[in-house]
């Protein structure tokens, strides 16, 4: 199970040749992150271990917010909310990955929305050895992210501008990927759910305790609605 | 050092990393998994987004002036762009420089 791994070149150049246009994007929006930190008193230092230990762009983002008055279980179950996709994408790579051997534990850790389209319908061009094409793809992506927030960390530190409104990057982040997920997908409902059981619950509780019944709600209406949404086709991603 | 930022951090990444690795160490040996599991981790990010927009407006007063105005009109932007090239980076850094621009400003 736990054979040496041996890459080779023709690995390396394919697994960039796949992780190319993700390592762009990641490095940029990486930056934006570390700008963000930055600009909330939290250096380069801080955005990579974020980068590490979360490794997480939206989870990261949210992060940002509550680093410095979020209560610690408010931080757990954002995290988890955010984060719930993963249950998915690593039960779908359960098969695929059974003979990577401890290198598994690593590959599901990083196992981010970028590298689980990559990884979940290829298993790299012919000739290439499976198991080194799977676990560069997985780091070239992480190391992109990670030296981009660190980047931005260390860019924010000589931009001297006035920042004020530089946060609104992270509601323009989430807002292109909610039309990119309206579009994608068949059934509405659990997009709109989102969006009015957050709304209503801001209006109703307040600014610092509306999160926590939204996300109940949401699972509550998400149960009880389960054969109507599953029936328009809730599935898309991936 | 910032106790509570390093808390939060490590909190954060604990549950983002039990979403990663507890379904393999529980469903890992062949068994199957629960419908109700699998449904939630496909449905559920489809909500978290709206919910995180929601989050990140959520000081936003609309009786208050601006009312909201900037948000809106970078929120358009935004969208419009994105709808039109369809390329993230570019929305992100026009919505955040209009935004900027209008907070800093305008209004």
């Amino acid at each position: 199970m736990n054979k040496k791994l041996s890459i080779r070149r023709k690995d390396v150049i394919a697994a960039l040749h796949t992780s190319a246009p993700i390592m762009v994007t990641f490095v940029v929006l990486g930056i934006g992150y570390g700008i963000l930190m930055q600009k909330h008193g939290y250096g380069p230092i801080w955005s990579l271990l974020a980068g590490v230990i979360i490794f997480s762009g939206t989870v990261q983002f949210v992060s940002v917010s509550m680093l410095s008055a979020g209560s610690p279980v408010m931080a757990a179950i954002t995290a988890l909310m955010v984060a719930a996709r993963h249950i998915f994408f690593s039960i779908s790579m359960i098969g695929r990955y059974k003979d990577e051997g401890r290198r598994k534990w690593y590959l599901y850790y990083a196992l981010c929305d970028e590298t689980y389209a990559m990884l979940s319908k290829d298993d790299g061009p012919d000739g290439v050895n499976t198991s080194a094409y799977r676990l560069l793809v997985t780091l070239l992506d992480q190391l992109s992210w990670v030296l981009g927030s660190f980047l931005g960390g260390w860019i924010g530190t000589l931009l001297t501008f006035d920042s004020t409104g530089i946060d609104f990057a992270m509601t323009a982040l989430f807002t292109t990927v909610f039309i990119q997920q309206w579009i994608d997908s068949k059934c509405h409902i659990p997009a709109v759910l989102g969006l009015t059981a957050t709304l209503a619950c801001r209006l109703l509780f307040g600014r610092d305790l509306f999160l926590i019944p939204a996300m109940v709600i949401i699972i509550i209406v998400l149960t009880v609605m389960r054969g109507k949404i599953e029936a328009t086709g809730g599935e898309a991603h991936g | 050092m910032d106790n509570h930022a390093a808390i939060v951090i490590l909190i954060m990444g604990l549950f983002t990393l039990a979403t990663r690795l507890l379904p393999v160490l529980i469903f890992g040996r062949g068994e199957k998994v629960p419908e109700y599991i699998l449904y939630l981790g496909k449905v559920v990010p489809f909500t978290a987004l709206g919910l995180l927009i929601v989050y990140c407006l959520k000081d936003v007063s609309v009786t208050e002036s601006p009312h909201g105005l900037p948000e809106l009109i970078a929120l358009a932007v935004v969208s419009g762009s994105y709808l039109w090239k369809r390329n993230t980076i570019l929305s992100v850094v026009i919505g955040t420089v209009v935004y900027m621009i209008l907070v800093q400003m305008v209004f």
